[in-house]
């Protein structure tokens, strides 16, 4: 996938020449194929697809939609399917977008909460869980450096992410409440007039 | 049946919580779902986010699962419909508003402020989640390996999390 830049692709049925509006059909599938194909993570695939195969967006584009829908409520691959589909064809775009990312998994997680509701409780199914399990831990830790490595303005972040694990986990404040305290506390030491100075000492 | 009510308050309730991934409503969705309706049992949960992990699309479509468990067919529509609804009417309706908000000063303090929130709710969501998949010295190895590998390799994850289901057959099935 990342060696796509090497191999250039045949573009000329893929990319839209300016002016062209896209079909809701072809949202619906592009994102349908990307809901079904994408594993181990859609941000990658999202990319791939509407960057790199279709010129839907820019990279530009794309990293500031990702920025906007992670600082949303809401799953990053619903929000850049919101995102997406309005910038191409307004409501309708989003809609047929977040049906398409959306119905592979669903029907698939249907199917499998029907079997393990069944079979769940076999030795060898729960030994494997087991494996399952600590591996989503190792994987969502992984999730947490890459996003740090990203999205973190200044060193003193991480005092927000400590206070924000100790409201949660230590004080057993509820998510809300620690999204709207600390998250303000967070704002307010980002506010613009400390930033224009910092900006301006560089 | 009468689960379908409460299965749509719940999950239009976690979704506004999963600010930067759905890890960050991890804390609240065990509470509500384990604690207060009992759909499920927390490692039920564990096992069941866990497995989603491995499925393409979203990946919090485990909650179709849940919703199949407390009320059928329809609980499951009801959960999918009540955890993206609200969420994506929010994101549209702010993206348009957000364009204009292009030169507001605060904007870029909303999202510097709120990325570190949202990892520490992401992180919190981990350690929850930990406490009841991590029993020992075996899940603990798998746990580290598979954060080391992925700092380290591109790797899929999801090849990642099916050669941890069968080092998990290995270590721990009944000989």
């Amino acid at each position: 996938m990342s060696d796509s830049a090497a191999n250039p692709l045949p573009r000329v049925a893929d990319t839209p020449a300016p002016g062209v509006t896209v079909s809701i059909w072809d949202i619906f599938v592009e994102f349908l194929i990307i809901g079904a194909t994408s594993f181990g993570g859609v941000v990658p695939y999202l990319r791939a697809a509407l960057v790199s195969k279709r010129h839907w967006i820019d990279d530009k584009e794309f990293v500031e939609m990702l920025s906007f829908s992670q600082s949303m409520p809401g799953l990053n691959a619903t929000n850049l399917a919101i995102l997406v589909g309005e910038k191409l064809r307004g409501i309708l775009g989003s809609i047929a977008a977040i049906l398409g990312i959306c119905l592979p998994g669903g029907v698939l997680m249907y199917i499998v909460g029907i079997f393990y509701r069944q079979h769940g409780d076999h030795a060898w199914t729960t030994a494997g869980l087991k494996g399952v399990a600590a591996a989503a831990v190792g994987l969502i830790l992984s999730t947490v450096v890459q996003v740090s490595k990203n999205s973190l303005a200044g060193k003193f972040d991480f005092i927000f992410i400590a206070l924000t694990v100790l409201a949660v986990n230590r004080f057993h404040q509820s998510v809300p409440r620690t999204l709207i305290l600390v998250g303000i506390l967070a704002i307010l030491f980002h506010r613009p007039a400390r930033a224009e100075k910092a900006n301006a000492t560089q | 049946m009468n689960q379908i009510i409460p299965l749509a308050r719940v999950f239009a309730y976690l979704s506004l919580l999963t600010v930067g991934g759905g890890m960050a409503a991890f804390p609240e969705m065990k509470i509500l779902t384990v604690n207060v309706h009992k759909w499920l049992t927390f490692p039920q949960l564990i096992h069941l986010y866990s497995v989603g992990q491995m499925a393409p699309g979203p990946n919090m479509m485990m909650i179709v699962s849940i919703g199949e468990w407390a009320g059928g067919f329809l609980g499951a529509l009801v959960s999918v419909i009540a955890f993206f609804g609200p969420t994506a009417v929010l994101m549209f309706v702010v993206a348009r508003l957000w364009k204009r908000l292009e030169k507001w000063r605060w904007r870029t303090s909303i999202q510097e402020g709120l990325a570190p929130v949202s990892i520490g709710l992401l992180l919190a969501g981990c350690f929850t989640m930990a406490r009841g998949a991590i029993t020992g010295l075996e899940t603990a190895t798998i746990a580290v390996a598979v954060l080391l590998i992925l700092l380290q390799y591109k790797i899929n994850p999801a090849l990642l999390v099916l050669g941890s289901a069968i080092v998990g057959i290995l270590s721990f099935a009944p000989k």
